[in-house]
């Protein structure tokens, strides 16, 4: 008697230490991320596509069925297991086996299959019908961020790079991030498309495989390196739309988010040519000659938005990964080394290929590594010599 | 008493003993790794498997801890996709599959009246292989780079990249491998060779039955896995390029010849728990199997089925629309046979008269949760609703609801049904009951909110997650962590105690209901049982002579 009352206590005592620790939680002050996951969201995210609408009108069809099932098996089951005890004096019956009930119970199922997959039908043809695209637009999966590329339609020749905001990342490393909405989702560079647009998303990869999801559009195709797949949507409302990897591809994989904004045709026109200015204004002049400080300034910002993840703010890298702060392929006098490896990647893509990076900005990384941290060589990297490694 | 420790030869009838105390068996030490005795071996691999269950089960509890709240407290990214990938490698080669084996060598002999397994040498080896399998596989966390990180799917090009622990981790799996293909021969040759006259096959116990599919299946596609990786393997070393793209190969390629395997695999795994909870329910509903023929079929065609569904873990890889509507319908279409199953045991508990002792609890739990699983399986098999869902904590629900309430809950429910014949002695009912309680709710709290993650779109393998997954994530996280510890009190508080035969004395036949020849054999079974062959009643469940 003791014993229980004492248990009891116990019981008592974990739950109201339970009960304060989640109502701490929720008292985070974090809201509800519109066009991103809402806080405790039990269902999938609110449709901004049709074929949005349809999956998720499937799921509940399902659902119903699937309940209605459920209820009817195992309320069977319940019966029996409450009428036909031992304790309540019941007496096994005899009968096992009968042909007739097993063939109704074979092809009611059946039956109720095909009428499930009837509708799904429609949805996959629906689904894989990227043809007549207003825009086609190019994602790569990197480790870790995507690339845009705009391929066709209003805004060809855009191509940028989206990565997370490095101090969400720092936040992340710290253990206790701020409470923000957009945690993990805020990226530098979102995705911007014309809203009631068809456009056609082509998948590929540099590295290893990524996946592309946005659950508001109902997409998800797999980036796979060497080859090229598609997938579409037409956005119905503007907006600001989020998702995140979704195919495991090694250490960052949980930062590498998408954020897509839905804009309206006149705003798209608006920002196509604001970015094609600035993507003029940007083009480096690759036979210019920096001097360091320039070159230092510009590295460091290419090495936050690159080579942090993994090396480290510090250059001291961690694990697997190769300390840069000391590294003899840094300090080397023959700059020709980094700049290969810089370049084509080592350890079989452990450490990836950087040349998607424009030679200034390869330039700039080497030079500010190679005079940073306890690195002092003074060596000076011009883009003009990586562009001839290049070759 | 118990046979588990006993040495051979003492405790149980001497008159039997006589044959074999003239060829000395060894003793100590050398009775076990010389072991040729189906019993013995069985011993070691439930041992080995629980040994095992719990590494897995350390490493997901430290997921879970990293997990509890967003942001990075305990480990880095890298050391998280190290956990992952070697709790799924752990649970799925090391845990189940090894109990289920256990399962077959101690059960199989008995069930259908063999002395021993068909090659009592090989059943040796193919258990002693498992040793350095698993040394090598648990041992990769402390090579140079940690261990392998690209889930437990091993991924092409993912795997490239990985340190030398990766050719462990691939060794490791090909000793398993080796290992499963010798347990399953041996297994298909004892029941088709070695059954006691007048047990047919239409009579056998449908845990031999499911058994016998299961090592068909097993052996059918290890051998697949074996050359997945093995293509792995010459890709990292030997300048092969089968799935490195920057040499022309193909890594959807790797995914289409691992999931040949992996779709029969996640059958391997509960297959053998559908025959346990087959002969579980009829026990203690005291009622024969309700459709016994047709139990059969369905496993045949769910065996038959599995081969060609593996593509709807791809869906997403971007298939033609042809592709998905295939493989959509083959998939939907198992749910036909397994439901025929649930139907079958539950006309078998109909109008039985039903007690419930803890194999009945836990046989019953396994088909409430199990058939969870099953729905949400459906609702993935859609493939524009596996869309939302593929890769996301809605499959993590759902694979857990299989495997953890299907398969494990089946192999406790045939711990609790058989270890008094293995033991000699009662397992405490009350803690039985205590245990199943504890997991059950346990096991709910962990994986019914992440169904919820999943919808919201949360992705699996995550180290990190936005703020709004947070109370999901945490409440999953307590959930594991009781679940982890209801497996400790099972192991310290039933396993112990019945090891070293402390409990009421188990009767020849404890359960009122149970038919079959293994309960014709003295609690504990003796060292060799059915060294001539037993002469059968009608139905092939007792012996007459």
């Amino acid at each position: 008697m003791k014993m229980t009352k004492a248990l009891w206590h116990r019981a008592g005592q974990l739950g109201v230490t339970l009960g304060a620790l989640l109502a701490t939680r929720l008292a985070l002050a974090v809201g509800d991320l519109p066009g991103g996951p809402a806080v405790n969201q039990l269902d999938l995210h609110p449709p901004v596509t049709e074929i949005a609408a349809d999956q998720r009108w499937l799921h509940y069809f399902m659902l119903v069925i699937c309940t209605v099932i459920f209820i009817g098996v195992f309320g069977v089951m319940f019966y029996s297991i409450f009428k036909h005890r031992k304790s309540k004096g019941a007496k096994a019956a005899n009968f096992h086996e009968s042909t007739t009930v097993e063939i109704v119970w074979t092809i009611v199922p059946f039956v109720i299959v095909i009428l499930m997959a009837l509708p799904a039908t429609k949805v996959v043809v629906a689904m894989k019908d990227t043809s007549a695209a207003d825009l086609t637009i190019k994602t790569t999966g990197m480790q870790w961020k995507w690339g845009y590329d705009y391929l066709k339609g209003e805004g060809e020749g855009i191509g940028f790079v989206s990565t997370l905001d490095a101090s969400q990342r720092e936040s992340s490393d710290s253990g206790k991030p701020a409470p923000v909405d957009d945690y993990l989702l805020k990226v530098d560079n979102p995705m911007v498309v014309p809203v009631s647009k068809k456009v056609r998303i082509i998948t590929t990869a540099t590295d290893v495989i990524h996946a592309f999801m946005v659950p508001s559009f109902g997409i998800k195709q797999d980036a796979i390196p060497g080859f090229v797949r598609d997938t579409w949507f037409r956005a119905d409302k503007v907006g600001d739309y989020y998702g995140q990897c979704a195919e495991l591809c090694g250490k960052e994989h949980a930062y590498m988010p998408i954020h897509v904004k839905v804009v309206s045709a006149a705003d798209y026109t608006k920002w196509v040519d604001g970015k094609k200015k600035e993507m003029a204004a940007l083009a480096d002049d690759p036979a210019k000659v920096w001097t360091l400080p320039d070159l230092l300034a510009r590295g460091e910002k290419v090495y936050a938005g690159n080579c942090a993840a993994c090396h480290q703010a510090n250059g001291k890298g961690g694990g697997p990964i190769k300390p840069l702060d000391g590294s003899p392929t840094v300090l080397d006098a023959d700059k020709t080394k980094q700049i290969h490896t810089v370049l084509n990647g080592q350890n079989n893509g452990a450490m990836p290929s950087w040349k998607q990076l424009s030679d200034t900005e390869l330039a700039a990384v080497i030079t500010y590594t190679k005079n940073n941290w306890s690195n002092k060589t003074g060596q000076l990297v011009q883009p003009a010599e990586v562009a001839a490694a290049r070759k | 008493m118990s046979a588990v420790i006993d040495h051979p030869g003492h405790g149980h009838d001497h008159a039997h003993d006589h044959a074999h105390d003239d060829h000395g068996a060894p003793q100590g030490w050398r009775r076990w790794l010389y072991a040729t005795n189906h019993k013995d071996i069985g011993t070691m691999y439930l041992l080995f498997s629980f040994t095992m269950l719990m590494i897995g089960g350390v490493l997901a509890l430290l997921i879970r801890a990293e997990l509890f709240e967003p942001g990075l407290q305990f480990v880095n990214p890298q050391m998280f996709n190290q956990f992952t990938t070697m709790h799924g490698l752990i649970m799925v080669f090391g845990a189940i599959m090894p109990a289920f084996v256990g399962f077959a060598n101690w059960m199989v002999p008995l069930q259908i009246g063999a002395p021993d397994m068909a090659f009592a040498r090989m059943n040796n080896l193919s258990f002693w292989l498992l040793i350095p399998a698993a040394l090598m596989l648990v041992g990769s966390f402390f090579m140079p780079g940690g261990a392998p990180a690209a889930g437990w799917t091993l991924y092409a090009p993912l795997t490239l990249q990985m340190g030398p622990s990766m050719d462990a981790g691939i060794f490791a799996l090909h000793i398993m491998g080796a290992s499963s293909i010798m347990g399953s021969i041996n297994i298909v040759v004892t029941i088709l060779n070695m059954r006691a006259p007048g047990m047919t096959l239409m009579k056998m116990p449908l845990f031999c039955w499911t058994w016998l599919i299961t090592a068909y299946l097993l052996i059918a596609v290890m051998p697949v896995l074996a050359g997945a990786i093995t293509m792995t393997l010459t890709d990292r070393h030997f300048g092969t390029h089968f799935f490195n793209p920057a040499g022309g190969g193909d890594p959807v390629m790797y995914q289409h010849i691992f999931w040949f395997f992996g779709h029969p695999e996640v059958y391997i795994m509960i297959l053998p728990a559908f025959g346990i909870v087959s002969a579980v329910i009829p026990a203690f509903a005291r009622k024969r199997l309700f459709g016994y023929t047709s139990m059969v079929y369905a496993t045949a065609s769910i065996a038959i089925l599995s081969f060609m569904v593996w593509a709807h873990h791809m869906f997403t890889t971007g298939m033609p629309v042809t592709g998905q509507l295939f493989f959509m319908y083959a998939t939907m279409l198992i749910a036909v046979p397994t439901g025929v199953k649930i139907f079958n045991w539950i006309a078998t508990m109909w109008r039985g008269s039903m007690t419930f002792e803890t194999p009945m609890l836990f046989a019953v739990g396994f088909i409430f949760v199990f058939t969870m699983g099953g729905f949400t399986g459906l609702i993935l098999a859609m493939a524009p609703v596996d869309i939302q869902l593929q890769d996301t904590y809605y499959v993590v629900a759902h694979f857990h609801y299989v495997l953890v309430a299907g398969s494990l809950y089946g192999l406790f429910a045939g711990v609790y049904y058989w270890a008094p014949k293995w033991t000699g002695v009662m397992y405490n009912e009350t803690r039985g009951k205590i245990h199943f309680w504890w997991s059950l709710i346990s096991f709910n709290v962990t994986f019914f909110p992440m169904h919820f993650l999943g919808l919201a779109g949360m992705p699996r393998r995550y180290a990190d997650y936005p703020m709004q997954f947070a109370d999901f994530n945490a409440i999953a996280s307590v959930g594991a962590f009781f679940f982890g510890f209801a497996q400790v009190y099972f192991f310290v508080f039933i396993v112990i105690p019945m090891m070293r035969g402390k409990g009421e004395p188990a009767p020849q036949h404890p359960w009122e209901g149970a038919e079959g020849l293994e309960w014709e054999v003295p609690s504990p079974a003796p060292f060799h049982t059915f060294e001539n062959p037993p002469k059968l009643n009608a139905s092939a469940t007792k012996i007459i002579a």
